[in-house]
C-alpha cells in the first residue's frame, strides 16, 4: 500500500475494486465500513459479485469479470471530460498526461457499457464521486491482478489516482491489499528471481558486488526463473531439483495436472512445511518446520509495517524454525551459517537493505515500523511519494483494454472466477484444521446465479460438475444472487473440489500472474 | 476550535479542552472514576451509571462519561453521595444476575468483580434474582451465559460501531431486556461472522471463548503478543498460553496500530492447527516409494549429497527454490541467500503471484 491502513478512515471517497475485503482482510473492511458510517465517506464498489461491502456502498458497479481496464479507463474519461482532474498535480507531479488523454478519449461511458455491462450513467456517478473527493483512496486486490492483463489494470489504478492528485497525500493512495501474512516481506527480502532484498537488482553490478562482499561468494547476475517458468522448466527437464519452503503449489497453481507432471519429473523435491501437504506427497524429502507461534521473527504487513512474531509454545517433535533448517543445510553444504537467533539475521538484513536499515528488534518491540526506514532515528514512512515519486515524476501509462485470454463460447458458456471465503485461507492446510472455521464452512460451495441454475436444472445444495478445457470438478452448488448471471464463483481452498484443476495458466506478460479470475467453463447437474 | 482551560476535580486544578468529557480529563490526570459501559472505540452512552459524580450546581449526579467539560467546572468524585450511588448501582447489577465467580471463566478478569471488591461490598442488600436463561453452548467458538449479563451494551456497540457487523442489539421481551442477535437467535444461526469483538468487549463472564472454558485461570495464563499468521493486515494479537497450549486469542489493544485490538474469525478461532495431531514431527525421506521417518542428520546428508550431485552434473541453474509468503522475513532472507550464495542461482520465487 502507498498509504496506511488507519488512513482509510480519513478518506472522503473509497474505490474498492477487485477486492472482497470483508472476507479476505476483514479488519481492513471494518475500517472501510467505519469510514462510511462515522465519517460519511462515499464507497464505490466495483465487483462482478455482490460482495458484503456492497451493502455499505454509495454505488456498486458490476462489470463482467475481466473488464476492469475498460471500467477504470471509463472513470478517467468522465473525470477528464467533466474537468474533475487535478490539473496542478498533473502538471507538476506527472509525465505522459497528453498521451494518456488521447488513449482515454474513446472510453466513453457508452463504449465502456458495451464492453463491461456497467450502465453509462452509473459509471458517470462513480467517476464524479471519486473525482470530486478531496481525499480518494483506491483499494484493490487479486481481482485486479489475477488476470492476463493484471499489470495493466494496476497501471490504470495508478493513472486514476494520479490524475486526481490522490497519490502522496494522507488518506489517499493506491492500496493493494495483500492476501497473505508476509507476501510483502517475501518480496522485500528478495524471494524473487530478479532482485536481492529491498528490490536491489541482481543484474545491477553495484548491488551484486555489495552482496558478493557481504556473503563472501561470487553471485550470478542472470535473473532467475519465475514460479510458472520453474514448473515448465521441470517438465522440460531443465530443472532437476526444487526446494519448496512453506508453499503448496499442488493446490494453488493454475492447471494442477500440469504442476503434478512437473513435480513427478524432478530428481529431487524437498518440501519443508508444518503439515504434509499435497505437494509433500510427491516429495523425496520432507522437513518439519515450526509454525509462527513457535518461533521469533518478523512479518511485514500490507502497509509495509514490520512487526514481531514471538515464540509462545514449543514446536512439536523435532520440528525447527525454517531459518534454523536453512542455516543447518547451508552449513552442511559447505557454507557455514552460524546464526543463533532470528534477531541476528535481522541485523544482517539491516546492514544490506537500505529501506530496512532502521528497523531493529529494539525499535519494534511495541509498535512496528513502516519501511522505508533508512536509519535508526527515522520514524518510518506512513505514506509514500509525499513530495515526489521515486524517479521524480509519476508516469502516466496509457493502457488499452484487451479481453481475457479465454472467453465463454458455445461449449463453455460460463465464466469461472475464483477467490477465498471468510472462513478459510489459501490451500486451507491451517484453516481446515481449525475447529471453528470448519464448523462455519465445512465444505466447498460453488456460487451460481438462480437464472443460470434454473436453465441448467441445478438446485441448491446439489452436486454439480464444472468443466473447463483442462479438467472437471464436482462441487456442491449454492444458488445465489451474489453471483452474476453467466459467472460462477469457486473458492480454491478444498482439494476435493480443486478450482485450480479448471483455471487457465495464461500469464500476465509482466507480472507473470496466472489468470485465476477468468476462464470458460460448462456446468451440469451431476 | 478546541480551547484550553482548567477545571477542578477533587480539589485539584487540571487542564482540559473543549470536547472532552469529565471521564477523559479525569483519566488523563490519574483520577480514578469507575466505569462499566464505557468502551474505547465506541460511543459513550451513560448506561450503567457507575461513573456518576457530583458537579457543583447540578441538582443530581451526572455520568462522567457523557458530561462535557466546561471552563471552571468543579467536580467531586469521592463524596459519600457518589460512593453510595456507585454501591447501589453495583449491588443492583450483582443481585440481578448469577454472578457465581466459582465457575465463571472470567474470574480474575471481570470488571464487575473488581468493582465489588473496590467498593468493599460484602453482599448485595437485595435478593439475588437471576433471569434464568439457558447457557448458550451451540457453537465451538463463543459461549454465552446471559445470566451474567449486566446490560452494559458493550458487545452491541463493539459489533455495530467497531466491526460494523450489525449482528447484536437489545431486545425487550416482557420485563427483561436482553442482548443478542435479532429474533433471539443464537450466534451460530445468526449472521454473526465470529470476529469475537463482543467477547473482548464484555466486562463480565457473559460472553466467553468456549475453547478456554475450564482450561486455565487468567492468572495462570501467559499472554504472548504476536502477529496474526493469516492475512496481510498483520493484526496484533495475544496468544493466551496455559500449560504450553494456546487456549484462546485476544486482540492486542495496547499499541493500537494496525488493528486497534480487532481481529477476524481466522486470527481469533483459526489457531487449533498449531497443536493438531497432523503436524509433522520428524524429517521424512522417501525410501522404496514410501516416506519414512528419518533423523535431521540423515535428511541433511540426503539433501546435501543430491544437491551437490545435481549442481555438478547439470549446473546451478538446474536447481530452483520456492520461498514463502507464510514464513518470516528472516527466513525469506535466508532462503534467497541459500539459493544465491550456496546453490549459485537466482531461480528463487514464491507464490505471491497466486
Ligand atoms: S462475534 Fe463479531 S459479528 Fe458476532 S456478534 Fe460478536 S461482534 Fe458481532
Ligand atoms: S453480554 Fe457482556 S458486553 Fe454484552 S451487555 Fe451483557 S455484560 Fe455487557
Ligand atoms: S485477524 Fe483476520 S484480519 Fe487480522 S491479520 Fe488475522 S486474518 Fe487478517
Amino acid at each position: 500500500m502507498t498509504n496506511s491502513i488507519e488512513e482509510i478512515e480519513q478518506a472522503d471517497a473509497i474505490l474498492a475494486i477487485g477486492t472482497n475485503t470483508t472476507e479476505n482482510h476483514p479488519v481492513i473492511s471494518s475500517r472501510v465500513k467505519r469510514a462510511v458510517r462515522n465519517r460519511g465517506a462515499k464507497l464505490i464498489v466495483v465487483d462482478p459479485r455482490e460482495i458484503p461491502l456492497v451493502r455499505h456502498a454509495a454505488i456498486w458497479l458490476r462489470p463482467q469479470a475481466g473488464t476492469n481496464v475498460a471500467v477504470l479507463n471509463g472513470l478517467m474519461n468522465v473525470i477528464i471530460s467533466e474537468g474533475l482532474e487535478d490539473a496542478a498535480y498533473i502538471e507538476t507531479r506527472t509525465d505522459g498526461y497528453d498521451e494518456l488523454k488521447k488513449t482515454l478519449a474513446k472510453y466513453t461511458p457508452e463504449y465502456v457499457e458495451q464492453i463491461s455491462g456497467v450502465p453509462a450513467e452509473a459509471l458517470r456517478t462513480a467517476a464524479r464521486i471519486y473525482g470530486t473527493a478531496e481525499k480518494g483512496s483506491i483499494l484493490y486486490a487479486m481481482g485486479i491482478t489475477q488476470h492476463s492483463h493484471g499489470t495493466e489494470a494496476v497501471k490504470c489504478c495508478a493513472n486514476l489516482a494520479m490524475i486526481c492528485g490522490n497519490v502522496g497525500i494522507e488518506g489517499g493512495g493506491v492500496n493493494p491489499l495483500r492476501g497473505q501474512n508476509n507476501v510483502q516481506g517475501a518480496c522485500d527480502m528478495g524471494a524473487l528471481p530478479n532482485v536481492f532484498t529491498g528490490y536491489q537488482q541482481v543484474a545491477d553490478e553495484k548491488a551484486r558486488s555489495k552482496f558478493e562482499e557481504a556473503w563472501g561468494v561470487p553471485l550470478s547476475g542472470q535473473p532467475g526463473l519465475t514460479i510458472m517458468e520453474i514448473m515448465n522448466g521441470a517438465l522440460e527437464g531443465k530443472i532437476k531439483a526444487l526446494y519448496i519452503m512453506g508453499e503448496n503449489p499442488m493446490l494453488s497453481d493454475p492447471d494442477l495436472h500440469h504442476v503434478q507432471e512437473a513435480m513427478k519429473s524432478l530428481d529431487l523435491l524437498i518440501s519443508q512445511d508444518i503439515f504434509l501437504n499435497e505437494t509433500g506427497e510427491y516429495a523425496h524429502v520432507v522437513l518439519p518446520s515450526a509454525c509462527f507461534a513457535e518461533k521469533d521473527g518478523t512479518f511485514t504487513n500490507t502497509e509495509r509495517r514490520v512487526q514481531r512474531i514471538r515464540k509462545a509454545v514449543e514446536a512439536p517433535g523435532t520440528a525447527r524454525p525454517d531459518w534454523a533448517i536453512l542455516a543447518g543445510l547451508a552449513t552442511r553444504m559447505g557454507y557455514p551459517m552460524q546464526y543463533q537467533s532470528a534477531h541476528e539475521i535481522m541485523k544482517e538484513i539491516n546492514s544490506v537493505t537500505p529501506s530496512y536499515k532502521g528497523i531493529t528488534y529494539e525499535r519494534i518491540e511495541g509498535v512496528g515500523l513502516q519501511w522505508p526506514c533508512p536509519n535508526i532515528d527515522h520514524p518510518g514512512t506512513k505514506y509514500l511519494h509525499k513530495d515526489q515519486f521515486t524517479r521524480g515524476k509519476g508516469i502516466l501509462t496509457p493502457v488499452e483494454y484487451r479481453p481475457s485470454e479465454e472467453l465463454p463460447n458455445d461449449e463453455y458458456p460460463y465464466i469461472l472466477t475464483t477467490g477465498r471465503v471468510l472462513y478459510h485461507f489459501h490451500t486451507a492446510t491451517m484453516s481446515r484444521r481449525s475447529t471453528g472455521l470448519v464448523e462455519r464452512y465445512p465444505e466447498s460451495l460453488a456460487e451460481i446465479n438462480p437464472r443460470d441454475a434454473a436453465r441448467a436444472g441445478i438446485e441448491e445444495g446439489k452436486i454439480i460438475r464444472i468443466s473447463s478445457r483442462r479438467g472437471t470438478v464436482s462441487v456442491k452448488a449454492h444458488v445465489t444472487d451474489r453471483a452474476p448471471e453467466g459467472t460462477i464463483f469457486m473458492n480454491f481452498h478444498f482439494k476435493e473440489a480443486a478450482a485450480n484443476l479448471l483455471t487457465n495458466p495464461a500469464l500476465d506478460p509482466t507480472g507473470k500472474i496466472p489468470e485465476y479470475k477468468v476462464c470458460a467453463v460448462k456446468v451440469e447437474a451431476a | 476550535m478546541s480551547e484550553q482551560f482548567t477545571i477542578n476535580i477533587d480539589g485539584k486544578e487540571v487542564r482540559a479542552m473543549t470536547g472532552q468529557t469529565i471521564l477523559e480529563v479525569a483519566r488523563e490526570n490519574g483520577i480514578f472514576i469507575p466505569t462499566l459501559c464505557h468502551y474505547k472505540g465506541t460511543s459513550n452512552v451513560g448506561a450503567c451509571r457507575v461513573c456518576a459524580i457530583e458537579v457543583e450546581n447540578a441538582r443530581s449526579l451526572v455520568a462522567a462519561c457523557t458530561m462535557p467539560v466546561n471552563p471552571g467546572m468543579i467536580v467531586r468524585t469521592d463524596t459519600e453521595r457518589v460512593k453510595n450511588a456507585r454501591r447501589l448501582v453495583v449491588e443492583l447489577l450483582w443481585s440481578s444476575g448469577d454472578h457465581n465467580c466459582l465457575t465463571c471463566e472470567s474470574n480474575g478478569n471481570c470488571e464487575l468483580q473488581d468493582l465489588v471488591y473496590e467498593l468493599g461490598i460484602e453482599k448485595p442488600r437485595f435478593t439475588i434474582d437471576p433471569p434464568g436463561y439457558d447457557l448458550e453452548l451451540t457453537n465451538s467458538m463463543i459461549a454465552r451465559d446471559l445470566n451474567k449479563c449486566i446490560l452494559c451494551g458493550r458487545c452491541v456497540r463493539a459489533c455495530n460501531e467497531i466491526q460494523v457487523n450489525d449482528v447484536l442489539d437489545f431486545s425487550y421481551r416482557s420485563s427483561h431486556a436482553k442482548v443478542g442477535p435479532a429474533f433471539g437467535a443464537d450466534y451460530i444461526s445468526s449472521n454473526c461472522v465470529f470476529c469475537g469483538e463482543c467477547v473482548d468487549a464484555c466486562p463480565t463472564g457473559a460472553i466467553t471463548f468456549k475453547s478456554a472454558r475450564f482450561m486455565g485461570r487468567p492468572w495462570e495464563t501467559a499472554k504472548v503478543k504476536t502477529t496474526c499468521t493469516y492475512c496481510g493486515v498483520g493484526c496484533q494479537l495475544d496468544l493466551n498460553i496455559h500449560n504450553g497450549k494456546i487456549i484462546k486469542v485476544t486482540g492486542n489493544r495496547e499499541h493500537g496500530l494496525p488493528n486497534e485490538g480487532s481481529l477476524c474469525v481466522k486470527g481469533r478461532f483459526g489457531m487449533s492447527f498449531v497443536d493438531h495431531p497432523d503436524r509433522l514431527k520428524t524429517p521424512l525421506i522417501r525410501k522404496e516409494g514410501e516416506l519414512q521417518e528419518a533423523t535431521w542428520e540423515e535428511a541433511y546428508d540426503y539433501i546435501a549429497d543430491k544437491l551437490k550431485m545435481i549442481k555438478s552434473e547439470f549446473g546451478s541453474d538446474s536447481i530452483a527454490g520456492l520461498s514463502s509468503a507464510r514464513c518470516s522475513n528472516e527466513e525469506n532472507y535466508l532462503f534467497q541467500k541459500f539459493m544465491r550464495a550456496v546453490i549459485g542461482t537466482n531461480n528463487v520465487d514464491h507464490c505471491a503471484r497466486l
